[in-house]
Protein backbone atom coordinates (compact mmCIF):
# COMPACT_ATOMS: atom_id res chain seq x y z
CA UNK A 1 0.00 0.00 0.00
CA UNK A 2 1.22 3.32 -1.22
CA UNK A 3 2.16 6.09 1.91
CA UNK A 4 -1.05 7.62 3.12
CA UNK A 5 1.41 10.50 3.75
CA UNK A 6 4.74 11.36 1.52
CA UNK A 7 7.04 14.46 2.58
CA UNK A 8 9.38 14.77 -0.25
CA UNK A 9 12.31 17.21 0.11
CA UNK A 10 10.75 19.42 2.78
CA UNK A 11 12.35 22.43 3.26
CA UNK A 12 11.03 25.42 5.61
CA UNK A 13 13.02 28.76 5.86
CA UNK A 14 10.60 31.28 8.09
CA UNK A 15 10.31 35.09 7.33
CA UNK A 16 13.60 35.49 9.91
CA UNK A 17 15.85 33.23 7.68
CA UNK A 18 15.65 30.54 10.55
CA UNK A 19 15.59 26.82 8.22
CA UNK A 20 13.33 25.16 10.83
CA UNK A 21 12.73 22.08 8.16
CA UNK A 22 16.14 21.09 6.83
CA UNK A 23 15.23 18.43 3.34
CA UNK A 24 12.86 16.80 5.45
CA UNK A 25 11.71 13.41 3.91
CA UNK A 26 8.91 11.12 5.62
CA UNK A 27 6.26 8.83 4.83
CA UNK A 28 3.40 7.67 7.41
CA UNK A 29 2.25 4.60 6.81
CA UNK A 30 -1.72 3.92 6.15
CA UNK A 31 -3.41 3.21 9.40
CA UNK A 32 -0.42 3.61 11.58
CA UNK A 33 0.28 5.49 14.25
CA UNK A 34 3.21 7.24 14.46
CA UNK A 35 4.65 9.10 16.98
CA UNK A 36 7.07 11.97 16.14
CA UNK A 37 9.66 12.47 18.83
CA UNK A 38 11.88 15.59 19.43
CA UNK A 39 13.11 18.24 21.22
CA UNK A 40 11.56 21.83 21.54
CA UNK A 41 12.03 23.85 18.78
CA UNK A 42 12.74 20.58 16.57
CA UNK A 43 10.25 21.45 13.61
CA UNK A 44 7.33 19.07 14.54
CA UNK A 45 4.73 21.97 14.93
CA UNK A 46 6.43 23.14 11.25
CA UNK A 47 6.13 20.24 10.16
CA UNK A 48 2.21 19.35 10.80
CA UNK A 49 1.51 23.03 9.96
CA UNK A 50 2.99 22.11 6.53
CA UNK A 51 0.57 19.28 6.10
CA UNK A 52 -2.05 20.82 7.31
CA UNK A 53 -1.78 24.27 5.25
CA UNK A 54 -1.32 26.62 7.69
CA UNK A 55 1.93 27.41 6.72
CA UNK A 56 3.51 27.61 3.03
CA UNK A 57 6.79 25.56 2.33
CA UNK A 58 9.46 26.76 0.89
CA UNK A 59 10.34 23.74 -0.81
CA UNK A 60 9.30 20.05 -1.50
CA UNK A 61 6.66 18.35 -2.23
CA UNK A 62 3.68 16.41 0.53
CA UNK A 63 1.32 14.44 -0.59
CA UNK A 64 -2.21 13.43 1.76
CA UNK A 65 -3.53 10.19 -0.04
CA UNK A 66 -2.18 10.67 -3.25
CA UNK A 67 -3.37 14.18 -3.35
CA UNK A 68 -0.71 16.91 -3.64
CA UNK A 69 -1.48 19.41 -0.76
CA UNK A 70 -0.85 22.90 -2.93
CA UNK A 71 -2.13 21.54 -6.11
CA UNK A 72 -4.90 19.72 -5.03
CA UNK A 73 -5.49 21.07 -1.71
CA UNK A 74 -9.13 20.08 -1.43
CA UNK A 75 -8.65 16.44 -1.39
CA UNK A 76 -5.53 16.45 0.73
CA UNK A 77 -7.39 18.46 3.12
CA UNK A 78 -10.52 16.81 3.30
CA UNK A 79 -9.29 13.74 4.57
CA UNK A 80 -7.04 15.30 7.49
CA UNK A 81 -8.08 16.27 10.88
CA UNK A 82 -5.82 18.43 12.69
CA UNK A 83 -5.64 19.27 16.68
CA UNK A 84 -2.92 21.51 17.13
CA UNK A 85 -0.53 21.99 19.98
CA UNK A 86 -2.06 25.70 21.36
CA UNK A 87 -5.67 25.82 22.64
CA UNK A 88 -7.45 27.94 20.90
CA UNK A 89 -11.43 27.59 20.56
CA UNK A 90 -13.64 30.15 20.80
CA UNK A 91 -15.63 31.57 24.00
CA UNK A 92 -18.86 32.51 23.34
CA UNK A 93 -19.66 29.48 21.07
CA UNK A 94 -21.46 26.66 22.37
CA UNK A 95 -20.20 22.96 21.98
CA UNK A 96 -22.72 21.79 19.93
CA UNK A 97 -22.42 24.85 17.45
CA UNK A 98 -18.57 24.41 17.19
CA UNK A 99 -18.29 20.89 16.20
CA UNK A 100 -21.05 21.76 13.67
CA UNK A 101 -19.46 24.69 11.92
CA UNK A 102 -16.57 22.57 12.20
CA UNK A 103 -18.32 19.81 10.09
CA UNK A 104 -19.66 22.66 8.04
CA UNK A 105 -16.27 24.29 7.26
CA UNK A 106 -15.22 21.10 6.38
CA UNK A 107 -17.57 20.68 3.23
CA UNK A 108 -19.62 18.13 5.03
CA UNK A 109 -23.27 17.64 4.83
CA UNK A 110 -24.73 17.95 8.38
CA UNK A 111 -24.43 14.88 10.27
CA UNK A 112 -26.14 15.23 14.05
CA UNK A 113 -25.86 11.17 14.54
CA UNK A 114 -22.21 11.24 14.11
CA UNK A 115 -21.07 14.43 15.87
CA UNK A 116 -23.34 13.16 19.17
CA UNK A 117 -21.62 9.87 18.75
CA UNK A 118 -18.18 11.72 18.69
CA UNK A 119 -19.17 13.50 21.83
CA UNK A 120 -20.24 10.90 23.97
CA UNK A 121 -16.76 9.44 23.18
CA UNK A 122 -15.08 12.23 24.38
CA UNK A 123 -17.77 12.42 27.58
CA UNK A 124 -18.44 16.09 26.46
CA UNK A 125 -22.19 14.97 25.45
CA UNK A 126 -23.80 16.75 29.07
CA UNK A 127 -21.61 19.63 28.15
CA UNK A 128 -22.92 20.02 24.39
CA UNK A 129 -24.79 23.06 25.40
CA UNK A 130 -22.08 24.54 27.58
CA UNK A 131 -20.51 27.70 26.23
CA UNK A 132 -16.51 27.18 25.42
CA UNK A 133 -15.32 29.18 27.77
CA UNK A 134 -17.26 27.88 30.88
CA UNK A 135 -15.14 24.26 29.94
CA UNK A 136 -12.27 23.40 32.09
CA UNK A 137 -8.56 22.68 30.02
CA UNK A 138 -8.84 19.43 30.04
CA UNK A 139 -12.70 19.65 28.52
CA UNK A 140 -11.73 22.51 25.78
CA UNK A 141 -9.02 19.81 24.29
CA UNK A 142 -11.43 17.38 24.02
CA UNK A 143 -13.43 20.01 21.89
CA UNK A 144 -10.97 20.75 19.78
CA UNK A 145 -10.35 16.96 19.39
CA UNK A 146 -13.88 16.56 18.75
CA UNK A 147 -13.81 19.50 15.97
CA UNK A 148 -11.13 17.57 14.33
CA UNK A 149 -13.33 14.40 14.29
CA UNK A 150 -16.37 16.23 13.55
CA UNK A 151 -16.02 15.76 9.34
CA UNK A 152 -14.41 11.97 9.89
CA UNK A 153 -11.05 11.85 8.55
CA UNK A 154 -8.95 9.25 6.96
CA UNK A 155 -5.56 11.33 8.91
CA UNK A 156 -5.56 12.82 12.70
CA UNK A 157 -2.94 15.35 13.65
CA UNK A 158 -2.25 15.06 17.44
CA UNK A 159 0.49 17.91 17.85
CA UNK A 160 1.30 17.37 21.50
CA UNK A 161 -2.83 16.29 22.71
CA UNK A 162 -1.57 14.88 26.19
CA UNK A 163 -0.05 18.69 27.32
CA UNK A 164 -1.15 19.20 30.77
CA UNK A 165 -3.87 16.70 30.22
CA UNK A 166 -3.91 14.55 33.73
CA UNK A 167 -3.22 10.88 33.86
CA UNK A 168 -7.14 9.71 33.41
CA UNK A 169 -7.84 12.04 30.40
CA UNK A 170 -4.60 10.93 29.26
CA UNK A 171 -5.33 6.88 29.10
CA UNK A 172 -9.27 7.86 27.82
CA UNK A 173 -7.42 9.66 24.94
CA UNK A 174 -5.29 6.84 24.48
CA UNK A 175 -8.30 4.37 24.49
CA UNK A 176 -9.68 6.58 21.49
CA UNK A 177 -6.91 7.21 19.72
CA UNK A 178 -6.46 3.32 19.29
CA UNK A 179 -10.22 3.03 18.61
CA UNK A 180 -9.72 5.55 15.91
CA UNK A 181 -7.25 3.19 14.45
CA UNK A 182 -9.15 0.16 14.62
CA UNK A 183 -11.66 2.22 12.44
CA UNK A 184 -8.75 2.45 10.32
CA UNK A 185 -7.54 6.38 10.71
CA UNK A 186 -3.95 7.38 10.48
CA UNK A 187 -2.64 9.18 13.40
CA UNK A 188 0.06 11.08 13.62
CA UNK A 189 1.04 12.66 16.93
CA UNK A 190 3.82 14.65 18.70
CA UNK A 191 4.63 14.15 22.41
CA UNK A 192 7.15 14.87 24.71
CA UNK A 193 5.80 11.88 27.19
CA UNK A 194 7.80 9.00 25.78
CA UNK A 195 6.07 6.71 27.71
CA UNK A 196 3.29 7.55 25.16
CA UNK A 197 5.62 6.84 21.81
CA UNK A 198 5.99 3.43 24.20
CA UNK A 199 2.72 2.70 24.53
CA UNK A 200 0.80 4.12 21.76
CA UNK A 201 3.16 4.10 18.38
CA UNK A 202 3.36 1.63 15.80
CA UNK A 203 6.39 3.48 14.64
CA UNK A 204 8.57 6.36 16.02
CA UNK A 205 10.24 8.99 14.69
CA UNK A 206 12.83 11.59 15.93
CA UNK A 207 13.52 14.67 14.40
CA UNK A 208 15.63 17.24 15.23
CA UNK A 209 16.78 20.58 14.31
CA UNK A 210 15.04 20.36 11.59
CA UNK A 211 16.35 16.90 10.28
CA UNK A 212 14.46 12.87 10.68
CA UNK A 213 17.39 11.45 12.43
CA UNK A 214 15.70 8.18 13.02
CA UNK A 215 12.42 6.45 11.82
CA UNK A 216 11.97 2.93 13.56
CA UNK A 217 8.90 0.28 13.89
CA UNK A 218 8.89 1.29 18.13
CA UNK A 219 9.82 -2.77 18.52
CA UNK A 220 12.67 -3.09 16.33
CA UNK A 221 14.51 0.00 17.58
CA UNK A 222 13.91 -0.72 21.70
CA UNK A 223 15.08 -4.33 20.14
CA UNK A 224 18.00 -2.20 18.37
CA UNK A 225 19.18 0.47 20.52
CA UNK A 226 18.00 -1.49 23.74
CA UNK A 227 20.88 -1.62 26.50
CA UNK A 228 20.22 -3.74 29.64
CA UNK A 229 21.70 -2.93 32.57
CA UNK A 230 22.21 -5.98 35.38
CA UNK A 231 22.72 -4.47 39.22
CA UNK A 232 24.21 -6.90 41.28
CA UNK A 233 23.94 -5.83 45.25
CA UNK A 234 26.26 -6.41 47.18
CA UNK A 235 26.90 -8.13 50.28
CA UNK A 236 29.67 -5.92 51.57
CA UNK A 237 30.08 -2.48 49.83
CA UNK A 238 33.53 -2.47 47.63
CA UNK A 239 35.47 0.55 48.11
CA UNK A 240 36.53 0.57 44.08
CA UNK A 241 35.87 -1.89 41.27
CA UNK A 242 38.37 -4.37 41.32
CA UNK A 243 40.93 -3.91 39.30
CA UNK A 244 40.77 -7.06 37.15
CA UNK A 245 37.46 -5.77 36.49
CA UNK A 246 38.57 -2.01 35.47
CA UNK A 247 38.23 -2.99 31.77
CA UNK A 248 34.44 -4.00 31.75
CA UNK A 249 31.50 -1.46 31.67
CA UNK A 250 30.84 -1.52 35.37
CA UNK A 251 29.76 1.31 37.87
CA UNK A 252 29.80 1.31 41.51
CA UNK A 253 27.06 3.18 43.22
CA UNK A 254 28.03 5.79 46.00
CA UNK A 255 27.76 3.52 49.09
CA UNK A 256 29.78 0.76 47.27
CA UNK A 257 26.94 -1.75 47.59
CA UNK A 258 25.67 -1.77 43.89
CA UNK A 259 27.65 -3.01 40.84
CA UNK A 260 26.37 -2.17 37.77
CA UNK A 261 26.87 -3.73 34.52
CA UNK A 262 25.69 -2.76 30.91
CA UNK A 263 25.74 -4.48 28.16
CA UNK A 264 23.49 -4.97 24.81
CA UNK A 265 20.89 -7.77 23.98
CA UNK A 266 21.74 -7.38 20.35
CA UNK A 267 25.20 -8.54 20.59
CA UNK A 268 26.09 -12.48 20.81
CA UNK A 269 28.43 -12.25 23.56
CA UNK A 270 27.02 -9.88 26.59
CA UNK A 271 29.84 -11.29 28.87
CA UNK A 272 27.49 -11.82 31.73
CA UNK A 273 29.20 -15.30 32.76
CA UNK A 274 32.52 -13.58 32.31
CA UNK A 275 31.90 -10.81 35.15
CA UNK A 276 29.94 -13.11 37.44
CA UNK A 277 33.38 -16.07 36.91
CA UNK A 278 35.80 -12.93 37.98
CA UNK A 279 33.73 -11.96 40.90
CA UNK A 280 33.50 -15.32 41.99
CA UNK A 281 37.15 -16.15 41.99
CA UNK A 282 38.20 -12.30 43.80
CA UNK A 283 35.67 -13.28 46.87
CA UNK A 284 32.85 -10.53 45.65
CA UNK A 285 29.38 -11.84 47.00
CA UNK A 286 26.17 -10.68 46.30
CA UNK A 287 22.60 -10.79 47.84
CA UNK A 288 20.12 -10.18 44.82
CA UNK A 289 20.65 -9.40 40.96
CA UNK A 290 18.25 -7.74 38.14
CA UNK A 291 18.17 -6.41 34.50
CA UNK A 292 16.31 -3.81 33.17
CA UNK A 293 15.64 -3.15 29.89
CA UNK A 294 16.49 0.45 28.65
CA UNK A 295 13.89 2.65 28.04
CA UNK A 296 12.27 4.44 25.05
CA UNK A 297 13.64 7.93 26.85
CA UNK A 298 17.02 6.65 27.48
CA UNK A 299 17.51 6.22 23.66
CA UNK A 300 16.20 9.23 23.16
CA UNK A 301 18.03 11.07 25.11
CA UNK A 302 21.24 8.95 23.72
CA UNK A 303 20.27 9.57 19.93
CA UNK A 304 19.36 13.24 20.21
CA UNK A 305 22.84 14.33 22.23
CA UNK A 306 24.44 11.93 20.62
CA UNK A 307 23.57 13.50 17.04
CA UNK B 1 -17.21 25.81 -4.62
CA UNK B 2 -18.24 24.27 -1.02
CA UNK B 3 -21.35 25.61 -0.10
CA UNK B 4 -21.33 23.99 2.91
CA UNK B 5 -18.27 25.76 4.23
CA UNK B 6 -19.55 29.16 2.99
CA UNK B 7 -22.22 28.55 5.19
CA UNK B 8 -20.31 27.70 7.90
CA UNK B 9 -18.36 30.68 8.08
CA UNK B 10 -21.41 32.80 7.11
CA UNK B 11 -23.44 31.55 9.84
CA UNK B 12 -20.50 31.55 12.58
CA UNK B 13 -20.32 35.16 11.70
CA UNK B 14 -24.12 35.95 11.71
CA UNK B 15 -24.62 34.22 14.95
CA UNK B 16 -21.93 36.77 16.51
CA UNK B 17 -24.00 39.46 15.71
CA UNK B 18 -27.11 38.16 17.36
CA UNK B 19 -25.31 37.46 20.35
CA UNK B 20 -24.35 41.28 20.50
CA UNK B 21 -27.00 42.35 19.22
CA UNK B 22 -26.88 45.79 21.54
CA UNK B 23 -23.06 46.34 20.37
CA UNK B 24 -23.85 45.53 16.95
CA UNK B 25 -27.66 46.43 16.37
CA UNK B 26 -28.50 48.83 19.22
CA UNK B 27 -25.41 51.25 19.19
CA UNK B 28 -25.59 52.39 15.98
CA UNK B 29 -29.19 52.73 15.36
CA UNK B 30 -29.35 55.02 18.41
CA UNK B 31 -26.41 57.09 17.62
CA UNK B 32 -27.35 57.85 13.96
CA UNK B 33 -31.08 58.86 15.47
CA UNK B 34 -28.97 61.10 17.26
CA UNK B 35 -28.27 62.97 14.58
CA UNK B 36 -31.62 62.80 13.07
CA UNK B 37 -33.24 64.42 16.28
CA UNK B 38 -30.35 67.08 16.35
CA UNK B 39 -30.20 67.68 12.88
CA UNK B 40 -32.85 67.03 11.65
CA UNK B 41 -35.44 67.58 14.37
CA UNK B 42 -34.20 70.69 16.30
CA UNK B 43 -31.54 72.72 14.31
CA UNK B 44 -32.97 71.09 10.60
CA UNK B 45 -36.01 73.56 11.30
CA UNK B 46 -33.79 77.01 11.27
CA UNK B 47 -31.55 75.88 8.63
CA UNK B 48 -32.72 76.59 4.47
CA UNK B 49 -33.53 73.87 2.33
CA UNK B 50 -30.42 72.49 0.35
CA UNK B 51 -31.11 72.17 -3.35
CA UNK B 52 -35.02 72.08 -2.88
CA UNK B 53 -34.55 69.79 0.45
CA UNK B 54 -35.44 70.12 3.75
CA UNK B 55 -31.99 69.90 5.95
CA UNK B 56 -33.38 67.06 7.81
CA UNK B 57 -34.03 65.05 4.49
CA UNK B 58 -30.82 66.41 3.23
CA UNK B 59 -28.57 65.05 5.21
CA UNK B 60 -30.01 61.06 6.19
CA UNK B 61 -28.42 59.48 2.64
CA UNK B 62 -24.92 60.66 4.39
CA UNK B 63 -25.82 59.61 7.72
CA UNK B 64 -26.79 56.29 5.95
CA UNK B 65 -23.93 55.99 4.13
CA UNK B 66 -21.53 56.36 7.63
CA UNK B 67 -22.86 54.06 9.36
CA UNK B 68 -22.61 51.63 6.22
CA UNK B 69 -19.01 52.47 5.98
CA UNK B 70 -18.05 52.11 9.25
CA UNK B 71 -20.14 49.04 10.46
CA UNK B 72 -18.95 47.26 7.04
CA UNK B 73 -15.09 47.87 7.74
CA UNK B 74 -15.59 46.90 11.76
CA UNK B 75 -17.76 43.92 11.29
CA UNK B 76 -15.39 43.05 8.65
CA UNK B 77 -12.15 43.33 9.99
CA UNK B 78 -13.48 42.01 13.69
CA UNK B 79 -14.98 39.18 12.09
CA UNK B 80 -11.37 38.24 10.41
CA UNK B 81 -9.08 39.39 13.19
CA UNK B 82 -10.73 37.77 15.94
CA UNK B 83 -9.87 34.07 14.48
CA UNK B 84 -6.30 35.84 14.05
CA UNK B 85 -6.03 36.85 17.84
CA UNK B 86 -7.39 33.66 19.34
CA UNK B 87 -5.67 31.20 17.10
CA UNK B 88 -8.94 29.55 15.98
CA UNK B 89 -7.72 30.64 12.10
CA UNK B 90 -5.61 27.42 12.57
CA UNK B 91 -9.18 25.32 11.33
CA UNK B 92 -9.90 28.16 8.18
CA UNK B 93 -6.56 27.73 6.83
CA UNK B 94 -6.51 23.87 7.50
CA UNK B 95 -10.10 23.22 6.14
CA UNK B 96 -10.31 21.96 2.44
CA UNK B 97 -11.65 25.75 1.04
CA UNK B 98 -10.31 28.33 -1.42
CA UNK B 99 -10.09 31.93 -0.40
CA UNK B 100 -12.95 32.87 -2.30
CA UNK B 101 -14.74 30.75 -0.19
CA UNK B 102 -13.03 32.23 3.01
CA UNK B 103 -13.76 35.37 1.48
CA UNK B 104 -17.68 35.05 0.55
CA UNK B 105 -18.66 34.10 4.25
CA UNK B 106 -16.78 36.54 6.08
CA UNK B 107 -17.34 39.47 3.93
CA UNK B 108 -20.66 38.20 2.53
CA UNK B 109 -22.05 37.76 6.25
CA UNK B 110 -20.19 41.95 7.33
CA UNK B 111 -22.02 43.18 4.14
CA UNK B 112 -25.23 41.24 5.54
CA UNK B 113 -25.43 42.81 8.38
CA UNK B 114 -24.90 46.85 7.01
CA UNK B 115 -26.93 45.82 5.09
CA UNK B 116 -29.65 44.83 7.53
CA UNK B 117 -28.36 48.10 9.67
CA UNK B 118 -29.06 50.08 6.99
CA UNK B 119 -32.39 49.54 6.47
CA UNK B 120 -33.25 49.45 9.95
CA UNK B 121 -32.03 53.36 10.17
CA UNK B 122 -33.61 53.84 7.18
CA UNK B 123 -36.52 52.85 8.79
CA UNK B 124 -36.18 54.94 12.10
CA UNK B 125 -35.21 57.84 10.16
CA UNK B 126 -39.32 58.34 9.05
CA UNK B 127 -40.15 59.08 12.85
CA UNK B 128 -37.72 62.34 13.14
CA UNK B 129 -37.98 63.11 9.00
CA UNK B 130 -39.69 63.35 6.41
CA UNK B 131 -37.90 62.19 3.10
CA UNK B 132 -38.56 60.59 0.10
CA UNK B 133 -36.87 58.23 -2.08
CA UNK B 134 -37.25 58.83 -5.74
CA UNK B 135 -35.21 56.09 -7.08
CA UNK B 136 -35.67 53.23 -4.79
CA UNK B 137 -33.94 50.47 -7.05
CA UNK B 138 -31.69 52.75 -7.60
CA UNK B 139 -30.91 53.39 -3.24
CA UNK B 140 -31.23 49.63 -2.25
CA UNK B 141 -27.91 48.86 -5.10
CA UNK B 142 -25.73 51.70 -3.74
CA UNK B 143 -26.52 50.10 -0.13
CA UNK B 144 -25.53 46.87 -0.99
CA UNK B 145 -22.57 47.62 -3.25
CA UNK B 146 -20.94 50.30 -0.35
CA UNK B 147 -21.77 47.50 1.96
CA UNK B 148 -20.04 44.66 0.39
CA UNK B 149 -17.09 47.09 -0.76
CA UNK B 150 -16.47 48.30 2.26
CA UNK B 151 -16.95 45.65 3.74
CA UNK B 152 -13.37 44.11 2.00
CA UNK B 153 -11.64 46.82 2.85
CA UNK B 154 -12.55 45.58 6.55
CA UNK B 155 -11.46 42.19 5.90
CA UNK B 156 -8.01 43.77 4.53
CA UNK B 157 -7.88 45.98 7.71
CA UNK B 158 -8.46 43.52 9.85
CA UNK B 159 -5.76 41.07 8.17
CA UNK B 160 -3.58 43.76 8.27
CA UNK B 161 -4.07 44.86 12.44
CA UNK B 162 -1.51 43.48 14.40
CA UNK B 163 -4.40 44.89 17.85
CA UNK B 164 -7.06 46.26 18.58
CA UNK B 165 -6.24 49.78 17.78
CA UNK B 166 -5.16 49.24 14.51
CA UNK B 167 -8.95 48.21 13.98
CA UNK B 168 -10.00 51.09 15.50
CA UNK B 169 -7.71 53.88 13.48
CA UNK B 170 -9.23 53.58 9.64
CA UNK B 171 -13.32 53.65 10.53
CA UNK B 172 -11.92 56.75 13.13
CA UNK B 173 -8.82 58.58 11.95
CA UNK B 174 -9.96 57.84 8.33
CA UNK B 175 -13.42 57.04 7.75
CA UNK B 176 -14.91 59.21 10.13
CA UNK B 177 -13.52 62.75 8.65
CA UNK B 178 -13.81 62.03 4.78
CA UNK B 179 -17.42 61.36 5.66
CA UNK B 180 -17.97 64.71 7.35
CA UNK B 181 -16.11 66.32 5.05
CA UNK B 182 -17.57 64.44 1.85
CA UNK B 183 -21.06 66.53 1.59
CA UNK B 184 -22.89 64.62 4.05
CA UNK B 185 -24.05 67.81 5.93
CA UNK B 186 -23.79 70.27 2.90
CA UNK B 187 -23.70 70.27 -0.71
CA UNK B 188 -20.25 71.02 -2.02
CA UNK B 189 -21.49 74.06 -3.73
CA UNK B 190 -21.56 75.89 -0.60
CA UNK B 191 -17.49 75.23 -0.70
CA UNK B 192 -15.27 77.94 -1.62
CA UNK B 193 -14.28 77.02 -4.95
CA UNK B 194 -10.58 76.22 -3.80
CA UNK B 195 -12.31 73.57 -1.35
CA UNK B 196 -14.42 72.27 -3.83
CA UNK B 197 -11.47 71.07 -5.45
CA UNK B 198 -9.72 69.28 -2.98
CA UNK B 199 -13.31 68.20 -1.72
CA UNK B 200 -12.98 66.24 -4.92
CA UNK B 201 -10.49 63.90 -3.53
CA UNK B 202 -12.15 62.81 -0.96
CA UNK B 203 -13.59 59.34 -2.38
CA UNK B 204 -16.20 59.54 -0.16
CA UNK B 205 -17.86 62.29 -2.11
CA UNK B 206 -19.12 60.52 -4.96
CA UNK B 207 -20.47 57.60 -2.68
CA UNK B 208 -22.84 59.89 -0.47
CA UNK B 209 -23.74 62.31 -3.92
CA UNK B 210 -24.66 59.20 -5.83
CA UNK B 211 -26.72 57.67 -2.84
CA UNK B 212 -28.33 60.91 -2.32
CA UNK B 213 -29.49 61.14 -5.73
CA UNK B 214 -30.95 57.85 -4.84
CA UNK B 215 -33.34 59.68 -2.77
CA UNK B 216 -33.85 63.36 -4.01
CA UNK B 217 -32.50 62.96 -8.01
CA UNK B 218 -29.60 65.62 -6.62
CA UNK B 219 -26.13 65.17 -6.57
CA UNK B 220 -22.69 66.90 -6.52
CA UNK B 221 -21.06 64.71 -9.12
CA UNK B 222 -22.99 62.86 -11.71
CA UNK B 223 -24.93 59.64 -11.06
CA UNK B 224 -22.49 57.70 -13.70
CA UNK B 225 -18.99 59.24 -11.51
CA UNK B 226 -20.84 57.46 -8.75
CA UNK B 227 -21.53 54.33 -9.60
CA UNK B 228 -18.14 54.37 -11.48
CA UNK B 229 -16.21 55.54 -8.14
CA UNK B 230 -18.35 52.62 -6.36
CA UNK B 231 -17.01 50.10 -8.62
CA UNK B 232 -13.69 51.27 -8.75
CA UNK B 233 -13.06 50.99 -4.77
CA UNK B 234 -14.76 47.78 -5.30
CA UNK B 235 -11.95 46.20 -7.93
CA UNK B 236 -9.52 47.99 -5.97
CA UNK B 237 -10.10 46.18 -2.43
CA UNK B 238 -10.88 42.58 -4.32
CA UNK B 239 -7.07 43.25 -5.48
CA UNK B 240 -6.00 43.80 -2.11
CA UNK B 241 -7.71 40.64 -0.64
CA UNK B 242 -7.03 38.81 -3.86
CA UNK B 243 -3.04 39.98 -2.91
CA UNK B 244 -2.88 39.01 0.23
CA UNK B 245 -4.27 36.12 -0.62
CA UNK B 246 -1.76 35.61 -3.10
CA UNK B 247 1.03 35.85 -0.59
CA UNK B 248 -0.25 34.82 2.16
CA UNK B 249 0.47 37.70 3.70
CA UNK B 250 -0.16 37.98 7.26
CA UNK B 251 -2.06 34.99 7.62
CA UNK B 252 0.34 32.17 6.65
CA UNK B 253 3.98 32.05 7.60
N1 LIG C 1 6.59 31.88 12.73
C1 LIG C 1 7.87 31.59 12.98
N2 LIG C 1 8.85 32.45 12.60
C2 LIG C 1 10.14 32.16 12.83
N3 LIG C 1 10.57 31.04 13.42
C3 LIG C 1 9.66 30.15 13.81
C4 LIG C 1 8.27 30.37 13.62
N4 LIG C 1 7.60 29.31 14.10
C5 LIG C 1 8.53 28.47 14.59
N5 LIG C 1 9.77 28.97 14.42
C6 LIG C 1 11.02 28.32 14.80
O1 LIG C 1 11.11 27.10 14.13
C7 LIG C 1 11.67 26.10 14.98
C8 LIG C 1 10.77 24.91 15.03
O2 LIG C 1 9.58 25.25 15.73
P1 LIG C 1 8.41 24.23 15.97
O3 LIG C 1 7.30 24.96 16.60
O4 LIG C 1 8.14 23.51 14.71
O5 LIG C 1 9.07 23.24 17.02
P2 LIG C 1 8.44 22.00 17.77
O6 LIG C 1 9.26 20.83 17.41
O7 LIG C 1 7.01 21.93 17.53
O8 LIG C 1 8.73 22.38 19.28
P3 LIG C 1 7.85 22.14 20.59
O9 LIG C 1 8.17 20.78 21.08
O10 LIG C 1 8.37 23.17 21.53
O11 LIG C 1 6.43 22.34 20.24
C9 LIG C 1 11.89 26.77 16.33
O12 LIG C 1 13.25 27.10 16.43
C10 LIG C 1 11.06 28.00 16.28
O13 LIG C 1 11.64 29.03 17.00
MG1 LIG D 1 5.34 22.11 18.64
Amino acid sequence: MPPIISVQGLNKTYASGFEALKNLDLDINTGEIFALLGPNGAGKTTLISIICGIANPTRGTVTADGHDILTDFRQARAKIGLVPQELATDAFETVWATVNFSRGLFGKAPNPAHLEKILRQLSLWDKRNSKIKALSGGMKRRVMIAKALSHEPKILFLDEPTAGVDVELRRDMWEMVRGLREQGVTIILTTHYIEEAEEMADRIGVISNGEIILVEEKTALMRKLGKKQLTLSLREPLANVPDSLAAMPLTLSEDGRELNYNFDTEQEHSGISELLKELDSQGVEFRDLRTRESSLEDIFVGLVHGQ
Amino acid sequence: MNLYSVRAIYMFEMARTWRTLLQSVATPVISTSLYFVVFGSAIGSRMVDIDGVSYGAYIIPGLIMLTLLMQSISNASFGIYMPKFSGTIYEVLSAPISYVEIVLGYVGAAATKSVILGLIILITATFFVDYRIDHPIWMFSFLVLTSITFSFLGFVIGIWADGFEKLQIVPMMIVTPLVFLGGTFYSIDMLPSFWQGVTLLNPVVYLVSGFRWSFYGVSDVHIAVSTGMTFGFLVLFIALVWWIFKTGYKLKS
